[in-house]
């Protein structure tokens, strides 16, 4: 049998692998962008002054942004502690304790959870939490970084629980059995065996969980106060996201390129937790 | 040798679901420090009885089980019956080794930790003693810590019976636990369930009617969840009282 | 008996307390949310609301222009997004002749489904509405998100295209059909479930977004005539109803406006939570015969 050449055939094999390179474009055209608009603000402020420079304000022709990493940072880790925990737990529950039907309920609450916009977050938590966290610890103003590591934790929640569900639903039944045979009790078995056996599951859950804190924007802005303060549990604070949405509508010059290299900031950020992602992956 | 039953069965019957059910009216009683092979057809139904011994069937929704099965005396299924002690007394070896993902010593370590020894130079003595008791420690005494999954198949299975002679149990049950093996690991496992018995009452299931004739002392054949013939080994393979059990045996079905 | 050990016990009912305590946490958290937001916006939830626009002269309030921003941003991203992802899962899972070139592929996939909306905005700030002349326009907002619901796309076709049993190709190829018409005619319509569930789960990102929209699309609250005119059509900008949602709250504390949306947005995600679920459940089905 003699292949003929179909026009139609060799022209959708070409399409097809044009929309594949396509995302390799779109990462190489952000990253581009973000290291050409990016550059040249650590060229202008310098490398350290801008890094580690304790304060930000634009009319002094000041631009460090250590308060904002370090709010990011600090943001992103109380989100963790605060929100893994009950996300790994939860995880858990559904995993291997919640009877069937219960399960069905719980699982597509937490797709919900993932699905409401982080809008709606920040405006319960600017009208709900907010003036609480002023009530009870008896500030001027409630919105702090506290504020926002609780909102943070809420909505790092349904990432944590999906992946680390997974994850324990993924470890051997044997791996179970053997320990029941052992004479370990069920809840033994869980936290002694399955949770172990899925750690590098477990792991990327809690480091999704920080890609989330660390990128989320919006929200933020609603309940963090945003003022350019180094950061303080009670303090009103600006993330590295909420630094870049708080000012680009208006910024101009050094100001406008300053904001653009805290973007690039954060997407090395990013990339350093993708990268930890994808090795954990991997590895399984 | 003392005939003293350690298991006791009496018209056990067990339905994993409404209908027929998989294991029709077993009685037998297992002797101390023996090896008691169950032989019989796939799908005969020797692996449900054997974890009805332990309980294990637990875990799987819809069973239900009548008749009584006698642990020394104490009645298994009685739901004052705390199912950690019993599966303490009562160790099991699965069909395909399932050693954690975690180091050797952990592995053996494991059901000693879950029941309450802390004492690290205790530990030490029964992590040591498990495995030289499965026959492993030579081959492992100075890879303690490296994980248990690079261990070889044969080894894996081994170190599997250490884990479970940790616990200080007092009867042993084998579901095909060779059957994933390769030959010479076979015949390992083989000589140490002879070394075994002096210890413990073994229950061992098999598809292998040579290894059922070399190793145990009783033997029971199943048929359809039905206990056909229950006796000494010696005389159920060369004088069957069955018909069925000959016909098994001399390899006519299954 | 031997009692089992009571501190073991205390443990055990400890910590299966606490599993518990935490399902009811996750449980409770999406109540009080979903609930305050239904007290504090439904009454605000009206008809006149959602037909007519904000005016500062007429003094009235009204989502209808966000609304229509909204679908406008939701159908451009959406017709931009659908060939582009199926066509790259499509590829990944008929042609990929290089396991390395797969692998990137992937791997780019992986890292822009990482990368914080922002960031996506400010690329799509540079690249759409300055490199490409395009100002704040809905249109810009439209191909920002389209970029950004990409991998998603991508990811759910994906899966679904790995559970069209192998015999179905192998059966069309048989037939003498080339690789592109039994990609048409056989394995397309067999994942097309998937493709749908895709849909749904960038509808979902694309109406939720905010961030992304904020420089690229505008926050402007005035009608759009989009299909008057391709000048109306490109040039048009303003907000959709969560980023008039973020200019309500924070700008100008008009929050019973803010909850209203905040209403529509809770049920907007339930219906699409709900519809991706159904259009799920045939993958998972099939998925589960093939490994049967």
């Amino acid at each position: 049998m003699r292949r003929r050449f179909h026009p139609a055939e060799a022209g959708m094999r070409i399409a097809f692998l044009l929309c594949g390179l396509v995302a390799i474009a779109f990462v190489l055209v952000i990253t581009l962008y973000l290291i050409l608009a990016g550059l040249p603000g650590f060229g202008h402020i310098g490398f350290w002054d801008f890094l580690l420079g304790r304060v930000w304000d634009p009319a002094a022709g000041r631009f460090g942004i250590l308060p904002f990493l370090l709010a990011s940072l600090y943001g992103a880790a109380g989100a963790i502690l605060l929100g893994a925990p009950v996300g790994l737990l939860c995880a858990v529950f559904l995993a291997k304790l919640a009877p069937p039907r219960l399960a069905a309920v719980l699982r597509p609450a937490v797709e919900v959870l993932a699905g409401i916009p982080s809008v709606v977050y920040g405006l319960v938590g600017m009208l709900v939490l907010v003036p609480a966290v002023r009530r009870w610890f008896r500030l001027p103003d409630g919105a702090s970084l506290f504020a926002a590591i609780v909102v943070l934790a809420v909505m790092l929640l349904p990432s944590v629980i999906r992946v680390a569900e997974t994850a324990l639903r993924a470890v051997p039944p044997e791996y179970e059995a053997a320990s029941l045979a052992l004479g370990a009790t069920e809840i033994e078995t869980v936290f002694r065996v399955s949770l172990p056996a899925a750690s590098s599951g477990v792991a990327a859950a809690v480091i999704l969980g920080v890609g989330r804190a660390l990128g989320e924007a919006m929200a933020v802005l609603m309940v963090a106060g945003n003022g350019a303060n180094m950061p303080g549990l009670f303090r009103s604070v600006r993330f590295l996201t909420t630094a870049v949405a708080g000012e680009m509508a208006y910024a101009a010059g050094l100001q406008r390129e300053a904001l653009f290299s805290i973007a690039l900031v954060l997407f090395v950020f990013i990339l350093l937790i993708n990268g930890a992602l994808a090795a954990l992956l991997k590895g399984r | 040798m003392s005939e003293e039953t350690v298991l006791q069965v009496r018209d056990l019957c067990l339905w994993y679901a409404p209908g027929s059910p998989t294991l029709k009216h077993v009685s037998l009683d297992l002797p101390e420090r023996q090896v008691t092979a169950l032989i019989g057809p796939s799908g005969c139904g020797k692996s449900t009885f054997l974890k009805t011994l332990d309980r294990m069937n637990d875990l799987i929704p819809g069973v239900r089980v009548t008749g009584s099965v006698r642990y020394r005396g104490r009645e298994l299924y009685d739901p004052s019956v705390d199912v950690t002690w019993l599966r303490k007394q009562i160790g099991m070896v699965f069909q395909k080794p399932n050693p954690f993902p975690m180091s050797i010593y952990d592995n053996v370590a494991y059901g000693p930790r879950t029941h309450g020894v802390r004492d690290r130079g205790r530990l030490d003595g029964i992590v040591e003693g498990s495995l030289r008791g499965a026959a492993l420690w030579e081959e492992v005494r100075d890879r303690l810590k490296k994980p248990a999954l690079a261990l070889s198949g044969g080894q894996q299975q081994r170190l599997c019976i250490a884990r479970a002679l940790a616990v200080e149990p007092d009867v042993l049950l084998m579901d095909e636990a060779t059957s994933a093996l390769d030959p010479i690991s076979t015949s390992k496992i083989e000589e140490l369930i002879s070394e075994l018995k002096e210890r413990y009452t073994i229950v061992t299931v098999t598809h292998n009617m040579q290894q059922a004739a070399r190793i145990s002392d009783k033997c029971a054949f199943f048929l359809l969840g039905e206990l056909i013939e229950f006796g000494d080994t010696t005389q159920l393979f060369s004088l069957p009282r069955d018909k069925r059990t000959e016909d098994y045996i001399t390899g006519r079905f299954g | 008996m031997v009692p089992h050990s009571a501190r073991r016990r205390m443990r055990d009912g400890l910590l299966r307390g606490m599993l518990w305590l935490s399902g009811g946490l996750v449980a409770a958290l999406l109540a009080a949310v979903a609930g305050y937001v239904l007290f504090r916006g439904l009454p605000h939830l009206t008809w006149e609301l959602l037909t007519t626009q904000t005016s500062v002269l007429r003094d009235t309030r009204g989502i209808w222009p966000n609304l229509g921003n909204t679908l406008y941003v939701v159908g451009v991203s959406l017709a931009l997004v659908l060939p582009l992802g199926v066509g790259a899962a499509v590829y990944l899972t008929e042609y990929a002749p290089s396991r390395r070139l797969a692998g990137a592929i992937e791997f780019a996939a992986g890292t822009l489904a990482g990368i914080p909306s922002i960031l996506y905005g400010l690329v799509g700030m540079l690249v759409f509405c300055q490199l490409w002349g395009l100002q704040a326009s809905l249109l810009a907002g439209s191909l920002t998100l389209a970029v950004m619901t990409f991998p998603t796309v991508l990811r759910t076709t994906q899966e679904s295209l790995k559970t069209v049993p192998q015999s179905y190709r192998e059966g069309a190829l048989g037939l003498g059909s080339g690789k592109w018409r039994m990609i048409r005619t056989v394995v397309l319509p067999a994942a097309a479930d998937g493709i749908v569930t895709g849909c749904i789960l960038a509808v979902g990102r694309v109406v939720g977004e905010s961030a992304a929209l904020l420089f690229t699309a505008g926050m402007g609250m005035s009608l759009n005539h989009v299909f008057a005119s391709w000048e109306n059509f490109s040039r048009s900008s303003g907000a959709t109803l969560t980023v008039a949602l973020y200019v309500y709250a924070k700008e100008r504390a008009d929050f019973d406006t803010a909850f209203a949306i905040a209403v529509l947005l809770l049920g907007l995600t339930l219906v699409l939570n709900g519809a991706a679920r159904l259009a799920g459940r045939s993958i998972r089905q099939r998925g589960g015969e093939r490994r049967e």
